[in-house]
C-alpha cells in the first residue's frame, strides 16, 4: 500500500474562548493518497472550508497533528513553511483572486515570482501553463477583462504553474454556469489523472463530490461519512 | 521574491491607483519643494557670504590689536589714565573709539609670538579726494589687501604688491564720475589722490589703474592701493612727524599657518592676548553674521519640515487604504508562501517608492523655479548686491533632502505594512 501524503490524526481547531468558544473540527482523522481526488463536501458552517485550511498549513490546528509526506508539520516554521506552501500546493478559489488590473501573464507567474525564479524562466512557464489551458492568446489581457471561465482557467493556470503535488479547489465551480463549470471540472480531473496532482475539492455540489474519486462529508466538525465514490 | 521584483512590484502597484497617488505625491512635493527652496536660500546666501570673505580678508592671516582696558575715555572705574600712543582707530567700533598704537617694538613682538608666520602692520591713510585729468574731485576712503586676500574684479588685474610701481584698483562707482568711458577705458590711466600731512600741507600722488573692482558686501566704496602706493600715501601723510613718531599703527595683520584648526587659531589668540594683543580672523568678524542667516533659515527649514509631516500622514492614509483594497491579494501571496518580512518589505517599498517621487519632482521644479527667480531678482531686487545668487543648490545637499523624505515616507509606511505583514491569509481569503 502507498504511504498517504497526507495524514491527519485526531484534529481539533476552535475558534474562541469561554462561552464563546466555538469548535470548528472536533477530532478529525484521515489519509489522502498521492493522485486521489477526494471531495470534502458538508453544509456551510460544517468545519470544511476549516479543514481545507488546516491541510494546506494556511492554519495551524488546536491540537493533533498533521504529516506531509510523512513530516510532521508543526515542525515547519517560517521560511521552510513558506517554501513548503509554494512548492506543494496549487490553489483555485471560488472567488479567483486574480489582481484585476495585471495581465493574465503577471497573474499566472505570480507563485514563481514568489519562489525568486528569474525573469524568463517564470515568462516560459508561464506561458506554457496559460497554452496548456488554451489561454496563450489572453496573455497580454487586463485579468479583469476576462469571462468568468477564462478568469478560473487562469486560475488553475496559476495553480499548476509551480508543478505542485497537490491542488486545492475551494468551489471551483461556484461561480460559474453549468456549462463552464463542466469544462473546468474536466481540467482539473485531467490534470489529476494525467499528471497524478492530488486533487482535494472542497464543495457543496453534489455532482462535482461525484465524480472525485472519494467523498468526505462533514457534519459539525466531523467525519460522518468517508466513502470512495463508484465513478 | 527576489529584490528586483519586489521593487518591480511596489512600484507598479504605486501605480494601480493613479488619482491617489498622484495626490500623496502633491502633498509630499510641497514639503520637498519648500525645504529645497529654503535651504536653497541657506546655501545660496552662505556661498555669498565666503566669496565676500576673501575679499575681506585671507583665512590665514588675523587683525591684531592692542589690548585697551578702556576705549571710550572712560573706565568702568573712573576716566582712564592718558596714553601717549593712543591714536584713533581705523577699525569698526564706536564712534570716537581710538585704540592702542602699535609700534615698531609690538610688531617685533609680535614677529616672535608662537605660530606667528608673518607680521604686516596696517598703514592706515585718509586721503582727501581722487581726480582724474582734472575732473571733479571725489572723496575716497583707502582699502589695504593683505597677501592672501583677493578682489572680485569686473576689468584689469590685482594690483601687484611687489611692484614699485604706484598702483590702484577702483570700484566700479567711481568709473564714470571721475570721467572714464568704461571699466575697460578705466585702466592704465593715472589718477591723483591727494593727502593732507600733519601740518595741514596737501601732498599730491599719481598712480596708474590696474584694474577696476566689483563692489561687494563689505567696502563698497574703497580704493584699493598697492604696497608701494600706501607707503606713498603713508609718507606723505606723516610729513613734518617726527621719525620715531611716524611709525604708529591701528593694527597689524598677522598671516599663520595655512588650514589651521579651530583648536590652532584658539590657541594663538591665548598667546597674543597673554602678549596683551587682540588677535580677531574674518570668521569672528563674519561669524555673529553667519549664524543669523542659519538660523532663519533653520526655521524656514522646520516649516518645510512641518509640511513634509503632514504629507507623512498623507503616505500613511493612502497606505492604509492601499492594504484595505488588496487585503485578497494580501492573503493569497501570504498563501502562496510570501514571507510577512517580504510583504513587510512591498509596503514599505511603496511608500518609500512614493517618497521618492515626491522629493524627486519637488526638488526638480525647486532648481527650476529657483533658479528663475534668483535669475530675475538679481536684475532688479538685489542689483546692489552683485554676485549673490540668492537661492543656490549644493548637489550633495539635494540628495540629502531627496533621502530624509525618503526616510519620512518609509517610517509612514511602517504601520501600514506592518498592518499587511500581519495579516492572516485566512481571514483574508474568507468570503460566505
Amino acid at each position: 500500500m502507498k504511504a498517504p501524503i497526507i495524514s491527519v490524526t485526531d484534529v481539533r481547531k476552535s475558534y474562541g474562548r469561554g462561552a464563546n468558544r466555538f469548535d470548528a473540527l472536533r477530532g478529525v482523522t484521515l489519509e489522502i493518497f498521492e493522485g486521489e481526488s477526494v471531495a470534502i463536501v458538508g453544509k456551510s458552517g460544517s468545519g470544511k472550508s476549516t479543514l481545507m485550511h488546516v491541510l494546506a498549513l494556511l492554519d495551524q490546528p488546536t491540537s493533533g497533528s498533521i504529516e506531509l509526506e510523512g513530516v510532521d508539520t508543526t515542525t515547519l516554521r517560517g521560511r521552510a513553511l513558506n517554501r513548503t506552501r509554494n512548492k506543494t500546493f496549487g490553489f483555485v478559489f471560488q472567488q479567483f483572486f486574480l489582481t484585476a488590473g495585471s495581465s493574465v501573464l503577471d497573474n499566472v507567474v505570480l507563485p514563481m515570482k514568489i519562489a525568486g525564479v528569474g525573469r524568463a524562466e517564470r515568462k516560459r512557464r508561464g506561458m506554457a501553463a496559460l497554452s496548456q489551458l488554451e489561454l496563450a492568446d489572453k496573455a497580454r489581457n487586463k485579468a479583469v477583462d476576462l469571462s468568468g471561465g477564462q478568469k478560473q482557467r487562469s486560475v488553475i493556470a496559476r495553480a499548476l504553474v509551480n508543478d505542485p503535488r497537490i491542488i486545492f479547489a475551494d468551489e471551483p465551480t461556484g461561480n460559474l454556469d453549468t456549462s463552464t463549470g463542466g469544462v473546468v471540472e474536466d481540467i482539473l480531473f485531467e490534470l489529476n489523472r494525467e499528471k497524478g496532482i492530488t486533487l482535494i475539492i472542497v464543495t457543496h455540489d453534489e455532482d462535482l463530490a461525484a465524480r472525485c474519486d472519494r467523498r468526505i462529508q462533514i457534519r459539525d466538525g466531523l467525519i460522518i461519512d468517508d466513502e470512495a465514490v463508484a465513478a | 521574491m527576489r529584490t528586483t521584483d519586489l521593487i518591480a512590484s511596489a512600484v507598479s502597484s504605486t501605480f494601480r491607483s493613479k488619482t491617489r497617488t498622484i495626490l500623496t505625491i502633491l502633498a509630499i512635493f510641497v514639503g520637498a519643494f519648500t525645504l529645497t527652496i529654503t535651504n536653497g536660500l541657506g546655501t545660496g546666501i552662505n556661498r555669498y557670504i565666503d566669496d565676500t570673505v576673501t575679499s575681506i580678508g585671507a583665512e590665514d592671516v588675523m587683525t591684531v590689536t592692542k589690548t585697551a582696558d578702556a576705549t571710550n575715555g572712560i573706565a568702568d572705574t573712573g576716566p582712564a589714565e592718558y596714553n601717549p600712543d593712543s591714536i584713533a582707530s581705523g577699525q569698526p567700533g564706536p564712534p570716537g573709539a581710538s585704540v592702542i598704537a602699535l609700534t615698531p617694538d609690538d610688531i617685533d613682538t609680535l614677529g616672535g609670538i608662537d605660530g606667528v608666520l608673518a607680521v604686516d602692520p596696517t598703514k592706515s591713510v585718509s586721503a582727501d579726494y581722487i581726480e582724474y585729468a582734472d575732473g571733479t574731485r571725489y572723496v575716497l576712503s583707502i582699502g589695504s589687501l593683505i597677501p592672501g586676500q583677493t578682489v572680485q574684479l569686473a576689468a584689469g588685474a590685482e594690483p601687484d604688491g611687489d611692484s614699485p610701481e604706484l598702483q590702484v584698483v577702483l570700484p566700479v562707482s567711481y568709473i564714470e564720475p571721475l570721467g572714464f568711458d568704461g571699466d575697460d577705458e578705466a585702466v592704465g590711466k593715472t589718477v591723483t589722490i591727494a593727502v593732507t600731512d600733519a601740518e595741514r600741507t596737501q601732498h599730491l600722488v599719481e598712480a596708474t589703474i590696474v584694474g577696476v573692482a566689483e563692489p561687494t558686501l563689505a567696502g563698497a566704496s574703497s580704493v584699493i592701493p598697492n604696497a608701494a602706493l600706501t607707503d606713498a600715501l603713508f609718507s606723505a601723510q606723516n610729513t613734518g612727524v617726527p621719525t620715531d613718531e611716524q611709525q604708529r599703527y591701528a593694527s597689524a595683520s598677522v598671516t599663520f599657518a595655512d588650514g589651521a584648526t579651530d583648536e590652532a587659531v584658539t590657541g594663538l589668540k591665548d598667546r597674543l592676548a597673554d602678549a596683551g594683543y587682540t588677535g580677531t580672523t574674518v570668521a569672528d568678524q563674519l561669524g555673529s553674521f553667519k549664524t543669523v542667516i542659519d538660523a532663519i533659515v533653520l526655521v524656514l527649514n522646520a516649516f518645510a519640515v512641518i509640511a513634509l509631516l503632514a504629507a507623512s500622514f498623507g503616505i500613511v492614509n493612502t497606505l492604509f487604504m492601499s492594504v484595505q483594497e488588496r487585503t485578497r491579494e494580501i492573503g493569497l501571496m501570504k498563501a502562496m508562501g510570501m514571507g510577512s518580512g517580504r510583504v513587510f518589505s512591498l509596503f514599505s517599498l511603496e511608500a518609500v517608492f512614493i517618497g521618492f517621487l515626491g522629493s524627486a519632482i519637488g526638488a526638480g521644479i525647486a532648481i527650476l523655479a529657483g533658479t528663475a527667480l534668483s535669475a530675475a531678482l538679481s536684475g532688479a531686487l538685489l542689483a546692489n548686491l552683485p554676485g549673490l545668487t540668492l537661492i543656490a543648490f549644493d548637489p550633495l545637499s539635494i540628495v540629502w533632502i531627496i533621502v530624509l523624505v525618503m526616510g519620512i515616507a518609509f517610517v509612514a509606511g511602517t504601520l501600514p505594512a506592518a498592518r499587511a505583514a500581519r495579516a492572516d491569509p485566512v481571514e483574508s481569503l474568507r468570503y460566505e
